[in-house]
């Protein structure tokens, strides 16, 4: 046989083995895509009922009396006997005054306290109910079942099926779940308080490390001759970018607290921390866009007379900031993602007021995620997978950014 | 390139200033508290409730363990430790007299009240019916084969354990060693049952080690599955398989009673008033500890004790009830309301 001959002979084979490769290439996309794509429809199923929560209409006067002694669930309750006055035994009762949140004596509250002509009116208000009724309006709770396995039971099963058809029973838009931090009861939980912790947290950290990890990155390019300290450095940065992230929480807990003697739970520290990590994430991506703007844009500026500074401040750093910046927001989403540090600076914890300033108490998205996930009502799931979504909402917006600032003013040489 | 320059230049400039923050020790406004996970969800809801009527601001509770939070709670006395500290298993001597070497000398301790530890299956299967010598045989590593002798646990189904079982697989799920949860079950259900063997119980005198790493150890050859600490995860595992069985607090029973369905132990079914009233075998107290120092120099404290004390949180009726605490009887309440009133001294 020619080698023309066993050159054609083996085409065939060589064009199928090409298309193979590129069926495995897609494969791997699909099959990550399809993971994606499950996960997105479990969470957003399962978290999407948080943008409706049940509320109870009662119709009740506001004496100034109750006001002044802030009984303001004794109001509710009686409100509610006057709606089922066969309610007389305290079992019944008790199942009764069930029907609506503990906070609903502060939702009550509060609405009176925007508007006090409303003492010494009878009129109706909305007002939050439990957890276990809201479930079962969201139908979480199988109504077909046996009523020793059901959390309601058939009594207040009635009760509520009354209360649907007068209309004074039904799912409104959640506003408390933006607006509120955390409780210990689902129906008033709310995520602006781990919200603004990680906003708070990532502000401090993007403050720390972006300067920071420049600096570094430029002095190592552009300035530090090559020996072996500077080698030394490098290998130390790329170690430290592998370093578990805990291992950051216990240098925070043992310098920044027990040292210094900052705050415990503080975004502060809490910053700090997150900089320590993605500092090496920072250096490494500005090096290698420092790396990536050409020489000879720097021996033009040079050969026109700028001085080293000038080079670097006018011309290398311009050029090489969408890809810092691109690396900057990448390392920030990862800390946004981080709960390990955060345990040992004590910020996992139950903090019920939204954080005010740095260096006030607070808890971060994960870490409420981690924490509801660990609660045992039902209704936390719903919130836990809302706060995910939430949490990926953030995510995509960060990276969105990185995406748009490179396409905007990345330059090609 | 100016403004480059310039936004540079600001930026660095905030960051200094974030910096210079210098780490002051203003007086603490509110209290702070640490601790076992499985108190976590009661010293919460108590926190919330409490900074909603009080006027104090509401304490801020973190989740770090029953051992975590006492080396937290012993480091020392000052604004930078913490008040109080949860446990689901009592205070040791050992971590007193660390407590007492870095200062903290006045500790209170308040019983809150009861956890149940349940044994679960999914309520698609047959309800278990265990002793617990069942449990000890079907999960520790060796197992007794004769008198004075042991033999690694040949146990593979229920039924090999005791005729009257089901002859499904021995599977269960559990929390690891890390959780306090784990510390109870051991101790509760697997000693339990493993002391009811008459010369094992006699060892107890004579090799107390032997008899300990006989009862506490749990088998690792598959039997028992290490399921992690978050029982929401558990629970959700034994509905996709109704031939496991699973370990985890009464509280998450509770919540799940559509879903899973507790194993009578000895006869008696994990339910609220069996194990209030002690019948049910496997449950146990929870504490927190108060440190002496800081009452009074952090605002709230002692009315923070009055709510946590009084019964309408954690009486029978109370609101902690409905997160599924078991309390206590009403003698242990009020003799536990007068210590945390007066400060009691520690007894150990």
């Amino acid at each position: 046989m020619s080698k023309a001959e066993r050159i054609k002979a083996g085409l065939a084979h060589r064009y199928r083995a090409e298309r193979h490769f590129r069926l495995y290439g897609i494969g791997a996309i699909l099959l990550a895509l399809g993971f994606l794509g499950v996960m997105l429809t479990v969470v957003i199923g399962r978290g999407v009922g948080v943008l409706q929560q049940s509320y109870i209409q009662l119709t009740l006067t506001v004496t100034a009396e109750a006001a002044e002694t802030g009984d303001w669930q004794g109001l509710i309750k009686t409100s509610l006997r006057e709606q089922f006055p066969e309610a007389r035994k305290r079992k019944d009762k008790k199942q009764l005054y069930g029907f609506v949140s503990s906070g609903a004596g502060y939702a009550l509250r509060r609405q009176v306290e925007q508007n006090p002509d409303l003492i010494g009116q009878r009129r109706a208000y909305w007002l939050p109910v439990s957890d276990d009724v809201d479930m079962l309006l969201k139908d979480a709770i199988d109504r077909s079942l046996p009523e020793s396995d059901r959390r309601i039971t058939d009594q207040e099963l009635a009760w509520i099926d009354t209360l649907i058809e007068s209309g004074a029973l039904e799912l409104r838009f959640n506003k408390g779940f933006f607006t509120s931090g955390d409780s210990r009861e689902p129906e008033l939980a709310g995520i602006l308080g781990a919200a603004v912790g990680s906003a708070l947290s990532l502000l401090v950290c993007l403050m720390l490390a972006f300067p920071l990890g420049v600096m570094t990155a430029v002095h190592l390019e552009e300035f530090a001759p090559k020996n072996r300290w500077t080698d030394l450095i490098e290998v130390n940065i790329n170690n430290l970018a592998a370093v578990p992230s805990i291992v950051f929480g216990l240098l925070g807990l043992a310098v920044f607290l027990n040292v210094f003697g900052l705050p415990r739970s503080a975004p502060l520290v809490g910053g700090m921390v997150l900089a320590l990590m993605t500092l090496p994430t920072i250096i490494i991506a500005s090096r290698a866009a420092l790396k990536s703007v050409p020489p000879s844009i720097r021996q033009a500026a040079m050969a026109l007379g700028a001085s080293p500074v000038q080079v670097v401040l006018h011309h290398i750093l311009p050029s090489a900031m969408p890809g810092m910046l691109t690396g900057t927001i990448i390392g920030m989403a990862q800390a946004l993602g981080e709960t390990a540090p955060l345990l040992m600076i004590g910020m996992v914890a139950f903090i019920v007021d939204v954080p005010q300033g740095i260096l006030e108490q607070a808890t971060a998205l994960p870490v409420q995620i981690f924490l509801w996930a660990d609660a045992p009502e039902r209704a936390f799931g719903e919130r836990t997978a809302a706060a995910i979504l939430v949490l990926l909402v953030f995510l995509v917006l960060m990276n969105l950014t990185a995406v748009i600032l490179r396409k905007r003013f990345e330059q090609r040489w | 390139m100016k403004r480059t320059t310039f936004a540079m230049a600001l930026v660095t400039a905030a960051a200094l200033s974030g910096v210079g923050v210098p780490g002051q020790a203003e007086a603490r406004e509110q209290i702070r508290i640490v601790g076992s996970s499985t108190v976590y969800p009661f010293a919460t809801t108590v926190a919330e409730r409490f900074g909603k009527s009080s006027g104090f601001k509401t304490p801020v509770v973190e989740s770090t363990g029953s051992g975590g939070g006492l080396k937290l709670f012993c480091a020392g006395v000052g604004d930078q430790h913490p008040d109080i500290t949860n446990a689901s298993r009592r205070i040791k001597k050992s971590e007193v007299e660390k407590c007492a070497s870095n200062g903290v000398t006045g500790i209170t301790e308040v019983k809150i009240g009861y956890d149940g530890i349940v044994i679960a299956n999914s309520k698609k299967a047959v309800q278990f019916e265990l002793s617990l010598q069942d449990i000890f045989l079907a999960l520790a590593k060796n197992v007794p084969a004769g008198e004075g002798k042991t033999q690694f646990n040949p146990y593979k189904t229920w039924q090999d354990v005791n005729a009257t079982l089901p002859a499904t697989k021995i599977e269960v799920l559990g929390p690891p060693p890390t959780s306090g949860t784990r510390d109870a079950f051991v101790e509760l259900a697997m000693e339990g049952g493993c002391k009811q063997i008459g010369w094992i119980k006699a060892m107890k005198k004579t090799d107390k080690k032997a008899y300990k790493a006989l009862c506490h150890t749990i088998r690792e050859d598959g039997g028992f599955i290490e399921a992690g600490e978050n029982d929401n995860l558990i629970v959700q595992k034994l509905q996709a398989n109704s031939n496991a069985l699973g370990i985890f607090g009464f509280s998450f029973l509770d919540q799940n009673a559509d879903k899973v369905q507790g194993s009578k132990i000895n006869g008696v079914a994990p339910e609220f008033e069996a194990i209030a009233d002690g019948s049910y075998p496997v449950s146990r107290p929870l504490f927190f500890y108060v440190k002496q120092a800081q009452v009074g120099k952090v605002p709230g404290i002692q009315e923070y004790l009055q709510e946590f004390t009084s019964d309408k949180a954690w009486g029978e009726e109370g609101y902690l009830a409905d997160k599924g605490l078991i309390p206590m009887p009403k003698q242990e309440r009020a003799q536990f309301r007068k210590g945390a009133e007066e400060l009691a001294a520690l007894n150990l």
